[in-house]
Parts: structure tokens; C-alpha cells; sequence
């Protein structure tokens, strides 16, 4: 027991009726890394949040190197040695690395900045952190802030470091550095806990793996035994097949043509420059890119919300074989009313796609709700529509007329997709379609997309996990900065080579495909 | 680590946790509601028994004389009831739109100025029916151009919808007592218009001047209900509430929505000015709205914009208001003891909406509840 750096004790935590976590038990070891494995809402986070003293739990006891604790604040955690990174960084923008470091510790007498950089530059030697202390944080990428957020805690004498999906938001190749600082933490006895719901990476990093499911704790396997399957199983409660279905376009016909886009935002900052491209119906087309790259600009472009800069062009080609149809310069209505069928599902599910305080038959209307007769919406047709979603897609709803808001995220997507779908598009455009879902919803939406491409539809997939980019998408087009970086065949690509592509900065545009 | 441990503490929950119920069912909401209204009889009984030494019951039964005393009594609690109410189905609209429509009371005022300027100097020039469409008409239109002002302003500019229509208060109680000013002429004050020939005083239906107030108010609520429930502009409406952005994505013009949804709201307000001066004053001043534009703010979100239960907490303040003013004139109190007694009233009905939508889960109790619902 001595070489448990932390134990859980049956931990248990309620928020209303609903169990967050239910008699949790684990332990992670000095010199070892544990992967915490679960699906979205099998109370990871929640877990992690009673260690690190954001929550405090109902029942159950946590234990410290051996010895019983109680943690009722973020302070008290760090007094025993416990540093969260959290999946959202909480960084000072304006200040440096070394000023972020130092902000909140009371420690005696003056601040000598000269002592505390010393102390940086030590710990960045000892586990190979590529950091400068003088950088300000809005000069950052997104992989330095999270080694800052990680200096920090080490600097605050950590010896437990937890970190919320810290893979999100990196490219291949900045996981990878990542997971070799991480190793040589190891190596110097620290204790570390990943939570990550991305099968390879828990294979690749860690030591042990510790499962939930549904709020419960279901058991710990060591890594060399487990596999892809085994751990999908484990996670999920039954048997997965994890291939994702990718059949050959059929008669591809160009439906949409992007050219010399170039949006600005309203700080002046260019967020789309140049970028041009066909969608083919009967084809998904990818696109990847960091987050912020401006996935959400281009297809806010083509739906009419975002005005472009003059030059740019995006022309429609129906598939009745009438003349192209250029949506620049027109408004949603507009777009709709020249008898485009376009369909968008946004980021912002709750902000943009769908209206929250409204049931399941209220967001149907939004599409159709100018189809009434005289002053008044029909809402026959809708409640209809809203009923045949609900079976065919199984989305667990107490009513129709229950707030959309009050769904599970997985639900509230099902309610989305199913809508932009039964509108019988010929463009479906999805920004972040499986974010946040579980695995079994996940792959209902990969189905239903390739039912569409199987319909003659031009789907334009933005995604974020690189593996299914290239096992769903045809071709894949690369953002960085708002440039194009280039289209990519998806059958012949490696994600390592997309990661290139999305953080080139440099012209050099390649595009093939 | 350095060592320091400190002692192992047996688990320290808070003394008291606040936890938001999944929904309630309606038998349940109505005991809560029961047992409100009981609870505050009772602190307000115990307020009037050790503060005025009165017998409770007895300032109870005058609070209730206040609006069921006499049968007149009863009547000018219908008509105070309206003149609220017709604010609440203005607002109504606005609020939904989660546009911050503090600017009521101008609307009315402006309405209500414009009607009387209609009495004074067209009079009886024109036939009753035609001074009647004039006033109406012109009273709408103010009111709703009282309310497009800051709607422009707020589409196009995005300014602060809260800090204009309010200012623009303001400016119509300037408008009104400087137009009353002029009108008196020498008269101390201004006092009922037209006396003589009653010119713009709506006829007595059923014995009283009110009566199309009634009827006018009664059919708005309808149209309303129906307006904002079933209509397109309706939908609209809640979505530009919800959110712009899926406004947006919708294909609604949300600028073209929020000034038309003003003017509306404008318009009812104006239109309120109209009944106030042609059915109940008489006259105009700077009390003729007497802070129902902000009161209307209270009865429209506590009947989340349903136009009938609108109806039902207009009557609840009517009724408190009513009974407060009658409880300091028979017992010669002052104000605010019959306030603080229509006050507590009003504090334990809000108040128990929050025991509707959240619980209270005390130290020690939470094991018990899991248990108990699982």
C-alpha cells in the first residue's frame, strides 16, 4: 500500500437523483500513469474534481499516501501535492509564463522573479519542458499553454498531476512530445492520471487502465493485457464492431463550388483566406484543422451567416440540372427560397441549431414553420416529423414538448441530425457531428451520413479526431490559420501527415486528390 | 512531499445543500402554493397581532372588503384589474423577445397625453365617433413610435434597450406635465376634461364608463394567447428570444422581428393610454400610468407571457393593493404597516416558486433521500 500515491474509497456522488459516481474505488501508484477510460457523463471528470477539491463527495473517503484526507478546496488539494490541468486552460492572457506561475502563491517576504525563473528553467531541464518564461500567454499555441499549466502545477510541488483529456486539442505530433515529458514525470516517481476516452493513446501511455461506465467504477486491467476491443467492451458494457463503414462514391457530380473565400472578423483578424474547393455529392469531404482554424467561418459562408470579403464566390449546381445557383451575398431565407437544399448542422448545437427552451416538435418547426396557412404555423406536420425521429433514431425523450435543453447531449444531436437529414438535402454541411457523444451514438451518426453519401449527397464532415477523419471521410481538406493547407485522399493519408499539415504555416500549398 | 498531513476528519458535509427538482407533479405545486399563501396569513398575523396589536382576523376581513366589500368596490377592482392587465399583454411580446422593455410607462403616458390632447382641442368638432377613431388611433401610434425609437436604435446599433426605454420614460412625464401645464391654463389643476360636454368620455355600458375597457382588454388577452402561441410572428418571437444565433440559422430577419415586435408592444401601451384617459381618468397627468409599466414587468414573467394566468396575478395585486389601502384608512395606520401585510403576501407566493423548482437537502439527509428514491 505504500506505493499508492492516492486511494479511493468507495466515493460516491449525487447531483439530484442522478448518481455521478457510485462507490468508486482505485488507487494510482507513485511511478506509474493510469488512464482513466470512460464515455462522456461515466464521471470521469466528476471523480477527479472530488481529488482535486472542486467537489465534495457525499460518501466515501480518500486516502493520500496511505493517510486518510479530507479535501474541501482547490488549496487543499494542492497542499497535498495534487495538480489538476484542466481541459479548459486558466491562464492570465496578458501576463508571462513566469508571472502566470507565481500568481496566487503567497510566499514570504518580496517576489523575486529572478529565484522563481531560476526555478522554472530547473524544472523545465529536468523534464524537458520547452518553455520561456517571458513569453505572454496570448502569444502562446495552444500545446505551450498546456506545458505552462503543467510547469505551474510542478512548480507548486505536485507529485500527482491529473489531466482532463489533454490530447483534445493537440496534433499528433505535439501528443507525442507531450507523452514523452509525461514518461520522464514518471520516471521521477510522479503519479499520473490521463483521463481520455481515445483507445490508442491509453494504449500507447499508459500503465494501468481504469474503467467506468454509467457512474460506476468497472475495473482496472494493466495495459499489456488489454486491447482496443477488450477496453471498448469494458467502456461500453457490450460488444462494438469499431470499423467505420466507408463505401466508393458513385458517379460523383460536383455540387458545390467554393472559390476564394476570405472572411474577417469583426476585430479586423482574417479568419478565412482563400480558401477554394469543390464538394462532390455521393462523396463526404473532411476537414480538418485545429480548432479555430476556421472550420466554423467556411461553413457559416456557405449557409448565408457569414459575410465574405469581395472575390469570393460559392456556387450551387442543383441536381435537377438547372443552372448553378452563387450564394454569396445571399441571407439564410434567401438561400432557401432559391430552392437550395442545404443542410447545417452547427457547432453551437443548443445556440445555433436548435432553439432550447423548445420541445422536440417546436425545433422541427424551425425549418418549416413558415409553411402555415395565413398568419399561423401548422404544427401537424412537424409534431409528425418529430415523432418518426424520435423511433427511428431512439432518442430518449420524457415527451415531445420537453425541452431540448433537457435531453442528454447525444439526444439533442439525434434531434439535430435527424431534422437536417429528413430536410432531404443535397448539401449536408456537420461542424463537430459525434463531439461529446458516446460511442454507440457516434456511430449513428457515421451511418447516417453514409446513408446520405449512398443518396447522391455532398457531405462536408469538419471533425476534430483525426482517426475518424480518415476512416469516414473520401478526401480531406486541411486548415491552418484560416489557409488551406491542402485536399488529401483519406484512403491514402496518414494522420501524421495531416498533423503536418495543420500547423505549416508556410505558403507551400501541395494539394492532391 | 513535505509531510504535513493534517488530521483525518470524518466526512464534513454542508450544513445545507440547495438541489433543482427534475419537475413536480401538480397536485404537489398546488399544496405548495396552499401552503404559501397559509404561512404568510400566519407571519402577517403574528406582524398585526405584536406590531398593532389589532385582531388579525378582523384586518383580514377588511383586507378582503377591499375589492368584495360593496358591489362598487368590486367594480373599480375589475377595472383596476384591466388596466393592468392590458400593460402586462403590451409587455407581454417584448419580454418573450427577451427585449427589456422598461419604457411602459412612457408608452402609456404618451398614449394617454395624446388622447387628452384629443379631448381639449378637437372636442366636439367632429362627431363622438370620429373623436373617438382619432384619439385611438392617434394614441397607438405615439405609443408605438415611443417604443420603435429605442427598437431602431437597439437592431441597428446594438444599444442597451434597458437604459433607453427608460430614459425615454423620462422624457414622456416631461411631455405630460409640460402639455398639462399649458392646458390648466389658470386652474390649480387640470381635473376631469370636457365636464361639461363629455366629449371623448366613453358611453356608460352596463352603468359604467368602463365597460369597453373591459370588453377591449378581455379580447386582447385572447388575441394575445392565440398571437403568441399559434401565430409565425409568435414563433418567431420565442426563437429571437432564445437565441439570435439560431435565428440566424433559421432564416428570420432578427432586426425586422424586434422592431416589428416593439411596435406591437408600443401599440398596446398606447393603446392603454387611450382606455385610461376615454374609460377611467378623464384626464391626463403624470400619475396616469402610476407605475404599471413597471408592475405589468412582474405580472408578465410570473405568467411566463400566458396572457390568462396574466389575468389571474393582475387580480392577486389588485386585490393585495386594494386591501393594503383599506386596511390604513379604517384603522388609521399608516401605509406602510398595511404594505409590509400585502407585502409579506406577495413575498411567501413568489417565494414558493422556489421550493417548486429546487429542494433543500440538509446535513446527514442526502443518504436517507438517495435510498429512498432508488
Amino acid at each position: 500500500m505504500l506505493d499508492c500515491a492516492i486511494q479511493l474509497k468507495d466515493l460516491t456522488k449525487t447531483f439530484g437523483r442522478v448518481y455521478a459516481n457510485k462507490n468508486v474505488s482505485l488507487e494510482v501508484r507513485k511511478g506509474e500513469i493510469l488512464s482513466l477510460l470512460g464515455e462522456n457523463g461515466s464521471g470521469k471528470t466528476t471523480l477527479m474534481n472530488m481529488i482535486s477539491g472542486i467537489y465534495y463527495p457525499d460518501s466515501g473517503q480518500i486516502f493520500v499516501n496511505g493517510k486518510p484526507v479530507d479535501i474541501r478546496s482547490p488549496k487543499d488539494a494542492f497542499d497535498l501535492g495534487i495538480g489538476m490541468i484542466h481541459q479548459h486552460f486558466k491562464l492570465v492572457d496578458v501576463f508571462t509564463a513566469a508571472e502566470n506561475i507565481v500568481l496566487g502563491l503567497k510566499e514570504k517576504g518580496g517576489l523575486d522573479m529572478k529565484a522563481v525563473k531560476a526555478k522554472i528553467r530547473e524544472i523545465c531541464q529536468r523534464y524537458h519542458f520547452d518553455l520561456s518564461c517571458d513569453q505572454k500567454v496570448y502569444e502562446m499555441s495552444v500545446s505551450q499553454k498546456q506545458t505552462l499549466e503543467i510547469v505551474k502545477v510542478l512548480y507548486r510541488g505536485a507529485n500527482i498531476l491529473i489531466l482532463d483529456e489533454p490530447t483534445a486539442v493537440l496534433t499528433p505530433q505535439e501528443t507525442e512530445h507531450l507523452f514523452d515529458v509525461l514518461r520522464i514525470m514518471k520516471q521521477h516517481g510522479k503519479a499520473i492520471v490521463i483521463i481520455t476516452h481515445k483507445l490508442h493513446e491509453v494504449l500507447e501511455i499508459s500503465d494501468r487502465v481504469s474503467i467506468m461506465r454509467k457512474g460506476e467504477y468497472i475495473g482496472t486491467v494493466d495495459t499489456k493485457d488489454a486491447t482496443e476491443l477488450s477496453l471498448t467492451e469494458m467502456m461500453v458494457g457490450q460488444r462494438v464492431s469499431l470499423d467505420i463503414e466507408r463505401p466508393t462514391p458513385v458517379h460523383p457530380t460536383k455540387r458545390l463550388s467554393v472559390q476564394h473565400v476570405r472572411c474577417v472578423n469583426k476585430e479586423g483578424f482574417v479568419t478565412l483566406d482563400d480558401v477554394s474547393f469543390d464538394a462532390y455529392g455521393g462523396e463526404i469531404l473532411g476537414i480538418a484543422g485545429i480548432s479555430g482554424s476556421g472550420q466554423k467561418e467556411l461553413l457559416e459562408a456557405i449557409a448565408g451567416l457569414q459575410p465574405t470579403q469581395s472575390g469570393a464566390s460559392i456556387t450551387f449546381m442543383p441536381a435537377d440540372g438547372s443552372s448553378p445557383k452563387e450564394l454569396i451575398g445571399k441571407t439564410p431565407k434567401e438561400i432557401k427560397e432559391l430552392g437550395v437544399a442545404l443542410s447545417f448542422v452547427p457547432e453551437d448545437r443548443l445556440g445555433m441549431g436548435l432553439v432550447g427552451s423548445m420541445g422536440m416538435t417546436g425545433n422541427m418547426m424551425l425549418k418549416s414553420y413558415e409553411n402555415g396557412h395565413g398568419i399561423f404555423t401548422q404544427r401537424k406536420q412537424p409534431k409528425h416529423l418529430a415523432e418518426s425521429i424520435r423511433d427511428e433514431l431512439h432518442v430518449n425523450t420524457p415527451n415531445l414538448n420537453t425541452p431540448v435543453r433537457r435531453l442528454s447531449g447525444g439526444n439533442v444531436q439525434k434531434v439535430l441530425v435527424g431534422r437536417e437529414i429528413s430536410a432531404g438535402p443535397t448539401v449536408l454541411m456537420t461542424a463537430y457531428a459525434v463531439r461529446g457523444l458516446d460511442i454507440n451514438t457516434s456511430y449513428t451518426i457515421y451511418r447516417l451520413l453514409n446513408e446520405q453519401k449512398k443518396k447522391g449527397v455532398a457531405v462536408i464532415y469538419v471533425g476534430e479526431d483525426l482517426d475518424v477523419l480518415v476512416s469516414l471521410c473520401d478526401r480531406i481538406l486541411v486548415l491552418c490559420g484560416g489557409r488551406m493547407n491542402g485536399i488529401v485522399d483519406a484512403r491514402t493519408v496518414t494522420k501524421e501527415e495531416i498533423g503536418l499539415l495543420m500547423t505549416k504555416r508556410e505558403g507551400d500549398l501541395s494539394h492532391v486528390g | 512531499m513535505s509531510g504535513e498531513f493534517r488530521q483525518a476528519t470524518p466526512v464534513r458535509e454542508p450544513f445545507m445543500r440547495i438541489v433543482k427538482r427534475d419537475g413536480m407533479r401538480v397536485f404537489h405545486r398546488i399544496w405548495v402554493r396552499i401552503a404559501a399563501i397559509i404561512l404568510a396569513l400566519v407571519v402577517d398575523a403574528l406582524f398585526i397581532y405584536f406590531v398593532t396589536g389589532l385582531n388579525p382576523l378582523d384586518v383580514y376581513g377588511v383586507m378582503f372588503g377591499g375589492s368584495f366589500g360593496s358591489k362598487i368596490r368590486f367594480l373599480w377592482s375589475v377595472r383596476d384589474l384591466v388596466t393592468l392587465l392590458i400593460v402586462g399583454i403590451a409587455l407581454a411580446p417584448a419580454f418573450k423577445m427577451r427585449f427589456w422593455n422598461i419604457g411602459g410607462e412612457g408608452q402609456i403616458l404618451m398614449g394617454a397625453l395624446m388622447s387628452a390632447l384629443c379631448m381639449v382641442y378637437i372636442g366636439t368638432k367632429v362627431p363622438s365617433g370620429v373623436l373617438f377613431l382619432i384619439m385611438a388611433a392617434t394614441s397607438i401610434l405615439i405609443g408605438a413610435f415611443w417604443a420603435f425609437i429605442p427598437a431602431y436604435f437597439k437592431a441597428h446599433w446594438g444599444t442597451n434597450e434597458t437604459l433607453f426605454t427608460l430614459m425615454m420614460n423620462y422624457v414622456a412625464t416631461a411631455f405630460v406635465a409640460c402639455s398639462t401645464n399649458i392646458m390648466r391654463g389658470q386652474a390649480s389643476s387640470l381635473g376631469k376634461l370636457n365636464m361639461g360636454n363629455k366629449a371623448g368620455w366613453f358611453p356608460r355600458l352596463f352603468g359604467q364608463y368602463f365597460t369597453i375597457n373591459v370588453i377591449v382588454v378581455l379580447s386582447l388577452m385572447v388575441l394575445m394567447y392565440v398571437y403568441l402561441k399559434y401565430s409565425k410572428h409568435g414563433y418567431e418571437i420565442s426563437v429571437v428570444g432564445e437565441s439570435e444565433n439560431t435565428a440566424r440559422y433559421a432564416g428570420i430577419n432578427v432586426k425586422k422581428v424586434m422592431i416589428r415586435t416593439m411596435l406591437i408592444s408600443g401599440a398596446i401601451c398606447g393603446l392603454a393610454g387611450f382606455l385610461i384617459v376615454g374609460g377611467k381618468d378623464m384626464t391626463v397627468s403624470v400619475n396616469t400610468a402610476g407605475g404599471r409599466g413597471f408592475d405589468a414587468i412582474i405580472v408578465a414573467w410570473l405568467a411566463k407571457f400566458n396572457t390568462f394566468t396574466m389575468a389571474l396575478i393582475s387580480f392577486l395585486l389588485v386585490f393585495l393593493e386594494n386591501g393594503a389601502k383599506e386596511i390604513a384608512s379604517n384603522y388609521n395606520l399608516n401605509d406602510f404597516a398595511s404594505d409590509i401585510i400585502s407585502g409579506v403576501i406577495l413575498f411567501f407566493i413568489l417565494g414558493c416558486e422556489f421550493f417548486i423548482n429546487y429542494k433543500l437537502v440538509f446535513r446527514g439527509k442526502a443518504h436517507k433521500e438517495v435510498s429512498v428514491r432508488v
